[in-house]
Formats: structure tokens, sequence, C-alpha cells
């Protein structure tokens, strides 16, 4: 080794030496996550990352820890991350995920148990998250794996002033729902001269379309209350994809496919969302966001002109002693409200973060204490209100304080409104609870949002989708094992509201 | 010191020696190439055999990491005969007079040139079995075409993609062949269009897919005043199946002629005056130099980039993927999309399965496209 190297390696030995010494003299009690690095994996925004994008600084200010977002389209999420922790190649610390998934991630043991951390952090107010969403989105076999970020329904939104203007209510059923979609389709709704939509859905493949064909299907399927489920007969696993209730889901799926705009079923959410907000449709179907979005004037031309309402129901539902559609009656519908069956959907349960068991511990500390932040009252509170964040209301304290909804922009009527939706579903004792077991994802994301991208586009009839659906869960109900599927799906059932 | 060696003994060192040095000379050779081999083993051959184990089971979730469960011909049985035939290979419809017209002519084709094969002076055995077994998967795969898109059946993600490759090498061939004669003749600004004409390419294929995705949105995109101006606004063409393909064959297509134009510009311009100057002298026409001199001496590169273009065109999946995500239904799906969607839901084997289906596909036209035409026009050249 040459003289000149040994030097140079012995002068960058002394700097780094220096350098840690001068790293570890600015630790103090005000920063306890000094010099660490928490990466976090979320989808591509800019909802859901971009609060944790724009708060990360804020935090790494208050702890000294470095917060790394690293985002990747939703539809990637649930292999890359499940493959980064099975691989043990632990890229990432800590994920914002769909806690659907918790079925594949939890029993091979990749999350962090998270149980005594909420308990001991008074700051994240534990109990001021809905019980719902402490249950269905964080909780798994009696244990905490995650940290509710967001709580989500799917409702629907409709032009207030229109429909006061034409005297038109807003729909009780899906039948509602398509007659007003037509009594507006192609009229102008925004005063631009062109041509409007009665109703704009996302239902492009690969997206989040496949949600709100639950969403539908929900008031014909479910009527017994929560623990009746929606998507398997509790005795057999055998699903609930190929009957009378599932045929007038598709019915009402393809009717509203041709009222809406012309590039419907390439529309994802973001484009369904800013056709909605731009003025250019009547109705529309989504999560918590357009109630929020509505009101952020830099691009929304609706503003306190939107209101929300718990998603239409239906007259006739599956009568599961006959599987065929039924009149609803006391017996049949017991929580039907002037003869509708409403069974709101809690689609998707919400994002929320978990952390990677594999990391450091000082790591883990880290990422528990940046998504305790965010949850956090203070800046929770704050951002469910802003509508590009994608976080939806799940706290208490969410739907108490009002003064937070009007500072943001939305009028007191229209808070209550907004709020008054989502407090409706949310304490409906017939909410549709949405899938949560072993290849969740497969089911939904690949077999069901294939099936009825075809159907909606012409290549399989009703009972082609019906069929084809019916036979792919089948097969992945045999391949995974037909008794612990479905023992799963029976425990995500027994959630505590 | 000196050291003294007698005679005998280096004759004795000699004769032991000189096998060794020969056997040494013999395996030198070998020991040379030998990292190369390691190296081909490790990144080619190992991750080929393990996908095609990966392709007989299936992945699951065990504490602390993955287990692969061997299957047997699960996935493959599922792709041919199971659940995702439909998907796979399509739909069948009732044959209809047009189907039948092209089956009879596509099979009288095959015929004919088997049995011209086998009547020629140059047929050996084993060039029969070829063409026959060759013929016979030609044929299958015809029938599937046929039967998926000239019926009212449907294709699947195989036909989808070879049709995605026959109509984007055969546009892309004869407009890059067309632009790259244009160059060469001394127009002006041709030196700009040189350039120009090579953009495309340079473009990453995500952007050329958003860039068309914008362009074939007729109620918001840039086109919007051309559509509005012939009252399209309403129409869209992307949530048409074969409109939406299409589209994506129009944006392959863009992406993917300068290639091609750039490769035969370059053949074109090594060509010598010569030949051309003297059937000018001679009295040919344009058409005829083109034909019987210009072609024949850029065969050789206009087979090998349409061979490196034919495999290259069967991985598509960045246009489809963008553009509608695969839809509308599965309209778009390409077969590495399709094992994509899979994998996407962690069914690593049944991905696989798709993926060796694609392999053997695509080895077996390059194949017989090789024999059966690139060493032909390669030999006439």
């Amino acid at each position: 080794m040459s003289r000149h190297l040994a030097r140079a390696l012995v002068l960058m030995v002394g700097v780094g030496v220096i350098a840690a010494c001068s790293g570890g003299s600015s630790t103090s009690s005000n920063q306890p996550y000094s010099g660490v690095t928490v990466r976090v994996v979320t989808f591509t925004g800019p909802q859901i990352a971009e609060p944790l994008q724009r708060r990360a600084p804020d935090f790494e200010k208050a702890t000294g820890a470095k917060v790394q977002i690293i985002t990747v389209p939703f539809s990637d999420l649930y292999q890359k991350v499940l493959t980064d922790f099975a691989t043990k190649t632990n890229s990432y610390d800590a994920t914002v995920f769909d806690p659907q998934w918790m079925g594949d991630y939890v029993p091979p043991g990749y999350l962090e148990d998270l149980t005594d951390r909420v308990q001991k952090d008074s700051a994240l107010q534990w109990n001021d998250i809905a019980p719902f969403f402490r249950d269905f989105s964080a909780t798994f076999k009696g244990k905490v794996y995650t940290i509710p970020l967001d709580g989500d329904f799917q409702m629907v939104y409709y032009r207030k002033d229109l429909f006061q203007k034409d005297g038109i209510q807003p729909p009780a059923t899906w039948d509602d729902y398509i007659a007003a979609a037509k009594h507006f389709q192609g009229k102008d709704l925004n005063g631009d001269g062109k041509n409007d939509y009665g109703s704009c859905l996302a239902m492009k493949r690969s997206a989040q379309s496949y949600w709100a064909w639950i969403s539908i299907a929900a008031a014909y399927l479910q009527s017994q209350g929560t623990k009746q489920g929606a998507f398997f007969n509790t005795a057999n696993m055998q699903p609930l994809t190929n009957n009378p209730a599932a045929a007038a889901a598709l019915d009402v799926y393809k009717q509203l496919s041709k009222i809406g705009p012309p590039d419907q079923l390439n529309n994802d959410v973001g484009d369904s969302r800013g056709l909605f907000i731009t003025g250019r449709c009547a109705l529309s179907l989504d999560w918590g966001d357009i109630g929020t979005l509505a009101i952020d004037t830099t691009q929304s031309k609706v503003a306190d002109k939107v209101g929300a309402i718990i998603l239409p129901g239906s007259k006739k539902v599956l009568d599961r002693s006959t599987m065929q559609l039924a009149d609803c009656n006391a017996t049949l519908c017991p929580y039907a409200v002037n003869g509708v069956n409403h069974a709101p959907f809690a689609a998707f349960g919400g994002w929320s973060g978990a952390i990677n068991k594999a990391s450091a511990a000082k790591t883990k500390d880290a990422a528990f204490a940046f998504l305790s932040y965010m949850s956090q009252p203070a800046q929770s509170g704050e951002d469910v209100t802003i509508g590009k964040t994608g976080f939806n209301p799940y706290r208490t304290s969410h739907f108490t304080k009002q003064d937070a909804w009007t500072k943001a922009g939305m009028s007191a009527a229209a808070a209550t409104d907004y709020l008054g939706a989502i407090q409706a579903s949310l304490q409906s004792p017939n909410m549709v609870l949405d899938l949560r077991i072993p290849q969740t994802s497969f089911y939904q994301q690949t077999a069901l949002d294939t099936a009825l991208a075809q159907f909606l586009a012409g290549e399989i009839s009703s009972s082609q989708c019906m069929t084809q659906i019916t036979n792919q869960w089948n097969t992945k109900t045999d391949e995974v094992g037909r008794q612990s599927q479905l023992d799963a799906y029976k425990a995500s059932l027994s959630i505590t509201k | 010191m000196s050291i003294h060696v007698s005679p005998r003994a280096l004759t004795a060192v000699a004769s032991w020696w000189r096998p060794v040095a020969g056997r040494l000379d013999r395996v030198a050779s070998g020991v040379f190439i030998l990292p190369a081999v390691v190296v081909i083993l490790a990144f080619s051959i190992f991750p080929l055999i393990t996908s095609l184990y990966v392709s007989l089971s299936r992945l699951g979730f065990s504490q602390g990491g993955v287990e692969l469960k061997f299957v047997g011909f699960d996935n493959y049985r599922k792709l041919l005969f199971g659940i995702d035939r439909p998907h796979f290979l399509g739909v069948a419809g009732p044959l209809t007079p047009l189907g039948i017209a092209a089956l009879i002519a596509i099979y009288g084709l095959f015929a004919f040139l088997l049995y011209r094969y086998a009547r020629g002076a140059t047929r050996t055995v084993g060039g029969l079995v070829g063409r026959v077994v060759a013929t016979a998967i030609a044929g299958a795969l015809a029938w599937l075409i046929v039967n998926t898109i000239l019926t009212s059946g449907r294709p699947g993600t195989l036909v989808v993609t070879i049709v995605y490759v026959g109509v984007d090498v055969a546009v892309q061939y004869l407009l890059g062949l067309g632009l790259a004669l244009l160059v060469v003749q001394h127009l002006p600004g041709r030196r700009f269009f040189r350039v120009v004409f090579l953009l495309p390419m340079m473009i990453t294929p995500v952007g050329v897919a958003y860039l068309f995705r914008m362009l074939a949105d007729t109620s918001k995109g840039p086109l919007y005043p051309l559509w509005a101006h012939f009252g399209l606004t309403d129409v869209s063409w992307v949530t048409n199946p074969w409109g939406a393909r299409l589209a994506v064959m129009i944006g392959d297509v863009w992406q993917w002629t300068p290639f091609i134009f750039i490769v035969l510009l370059a053949a074109i311009e090594t060509l010598p005056h010569e030949l051309t100057e003297a059937a000018v002298v001679d009295g040919a026409t344009r058409w005829q130099v083109f034909w019987r001199i210009t072609f024949p001496q850029i065969l050789p590169a206009t087979t090998t980039v349409v061979l490196i273009r034919i495999i290259e065109g069967f991985k598509i999946i960045d246009l489809p993927n963008v553009l509608t995500n695969g839809g509308p239904g599965t309209a778009t799906e390409s077969l590495t999309l399709h094992a994509y969607t899979i994998w996407r839901a962690l069914d690593i084997g049944g991905s696989a399965a798709v993926a060796y289906m694609l392999l053997i596909v695509v080895t077996f036209v390059g194949i017989a496209y090789v024999n059966l035409f690139r060493n032909r026009a390669t030999a006439v050249a």
C-alpha cells in the first residue's frame, strides 16, 4: 500500500471518528432518534403519501430521526412489501398499507406487535380512535399490528344545488340513483356550455374500482347484520357471487357504466373525483375524499354544493334460505329504513401504518413514534379535513370537533351532512366488513377486478362473470385450504364495533 | 554452485512432461472459457431452471420466510384447460364463412409449402420432421387466431400478443424502410429529419404510454379541439376492445419504427453506388433498382432487425399497462402483462407458467423464422 493511500485512509478514519463523536454529542433527550433513518413505504400519491411527506420534516426536527417516504403504485404495494419482508430484504422499516392484507402479513410474523406500545403511548390517545377502526384496521387475532391513519366508508355524493333545483330527492335505492343519473346525463351542470354526466364512477381495471361494485352488491347481499357477511356463506365458504343478488348488482353496475363520461371504463378514482369537483357530474360514489376535496377552492367548483349520504340500498334482498331475491320484510330486513335495506360498506378499512418486525429496535421505536405522530389528534384532526391527504375521519374527536371542519372551509350544514353520512355508516348494525382473509388480494384485486372489467367491456355476460368469479374464488379457497379460510372469514366477521 | 543434469534425466523429464503438456494444451481452451460458462450458468441457465421449478410450484408464506410447494403441472393445466384458459387462449366462437375461408387459405398454403419441400431436391428427413412439427404448431396457432378473432369469440392474451407482434413489426418495417429510403435522398433538411425520426426511440416507453393516453382521451386531452370539431367528444376509443388495441399498436409503431429506420438507413448508406449506377445506365426504373438491387442487398440487415423486433415485440407490457391497465376487460392484455397481473397477487408459480408459455412461443417463432426465412434470405443475398 502506498504511503499516500495509507495517509488518506488514516485521515478518513479520523474524520469519521470526529464526525461520529460530534454526532453523538448532538444527541440530546430532545432528539431521541438522532441518526436513525426510518424508511416508510406507501402508495404513490398524491393522497396518503402527501401528509406523510409533508409532516416528516416536522417530525425529523422534533426527534432527530430521518424519515424516507418511498412510494409504489397501489397495484404493486401488496406484493412489493410482502416479498421484501418474506425474502428478508427488509428495505422498508414501516408500511402504510391496506389492513385487509394482514391475513398474509401477520401469520408469517412479518409485522411488529404494537399492543403494548399503543397502550403506553398517551399522546396517541388510542381510545379516541373509533372502536371499529381499532378492531378492523389495527387488530388481528387480539393483537394490535397497525396504527389507523384513515377511516374508510364508501358513500354517495350528489350535487345538492341541482337536486334541489329540479326537486329530486337524494337517492335512497340504487334504482333511484340510476333514475337521477339519467335525469342529469347530457345536461350542462357547471355552466361551461359542455354536456356533463349523470354519474361519475371509477371503473378502470387494476385500480380501486371493484370496491364500487361491492358497495352496490352489499345492499342486495347482506340484510341480517354485520355477522351475516357479504362475501361467503359462513357454513361452507361458498362464494356469494353467483345468485340473483349479485346479478342485480352487476345489472346496476352495467347501467351506471353507460350513464357517465365516455372514458368511464378507463377512469380511476383520481379521474372521477376530478370530474365531480369540477362540476361535471351530478352523482358519484366514493370514499370520504370528495367531501374534503370539494371544499378546496383552488380546484373545486362545487364548494358548498355537495351533499353526502349513506350508500343507497335495495327493497329486495337475497333470501339465504332460497338464494332468491325477495321483498324486504321485518324478518328479512330487520334493519331496513322505510322498507329499504342499507348495507354501508367499510371498503378497504382505511390506510394504516405497520412496522417491520425485522428492523432494528431503535428504528422500530422511531417508526412507531412517526406513525403515532401522524395519528395523534393534533395532526390527524387537521389532515382529515384536507382533501389531498386522502385521510378520512376515524377518531371520535374528528366527528365531535366541528370547528376544525368549518375552519377548513366547510359550512356548518355541509359538515353536519358529511360527518353524518360517515357516522350513519359507522353506526349501522348492517355494516358490511371488507374481506380480510389470507390471499384477499387475489380474491379482490385479481379475480373480482378482472371479471368486473371484462363484464363492463362486454367480454363476458353477467352469468359468465358470476361463474368466473365463483370458480376463481373456489379454486383459490381450495388451494389455501377451505377450512382455514372459513375460520379466517368467520374470525374477521366477529369484529366488535 | 552449478547443477549437473544428465541428458538421460532430461529425456526422462521430457517424456514425462510431454503428455502432461499435451493434456494441458487440450484443457486450456476449456479452462479459459470456464469463467464465461460459469457466468452464463449463474445468470442465465440457473434462473431458467429455477423459474421452471417455480412454474411447477405454489408459493406460500410461512413463519419467517417463504415455502414453495410442488404442484406438478397444475399451473399449466389451469392455463391450458382450467379456469385461466379463457384469459390465456381466449374463447372460440362458431366459425363464420370468413373464418372458414381464412383457415382453408392458411392450411392450403401450409400444405403447399410442405409438399414443395417434400418434392424438392434439398429435402432431408430431419428437415421434413421439423417442418411437419412447425406446421402443426403454426396450424394450431392459426386455428386459435381465426376462431377467436374472426368469430363472435374473443382473443386471449396469447392471440392479442401475436396480433401486436404481427401488425406492429409489419407496419414498423414498412414505415422504417420508407423513411430510410426518403432520408437517403438528397432532400433539404434530411439531417434534421434523421434526428427527429430517432426521437421516439429515445423516450422511455412509460412516457410514450402516458403520451398516448393523453392523446387518446377525447374529452379532455390535447386533441380535444380536433375531436370536438368532428363531434367525437362523447366517443371513447380506448373503451372499445379493438380501439384500445389500435391505440396500443399505434404507440408501439410510433416508438419502434425509428429502430428499424436507423438500422436500414445504415444498411442502405453502406451500399456500393456502382450497381445502382450501372442499373440506371441500363435503363432500370426506380422500382426495379429498389426491388432488384437495393432490397436484396439490405436483406441480411432486414432479417436481423425484424428478428430483434419480433422477439422484443412479444415482451410488450408498458403500453397496454399504462394506457388502460390491460383493459377494457382483458382486451389489450399481452402475455407479459398477464404474467405480471398474476404475479402481483403473488401467484408466482402461475406467473412463471405464463412466462414459460411465452418463452416457448417466442422460441418457436424465432426458430421458425430463422430456419424458414432468414437463412434463405441471407443465402440469396
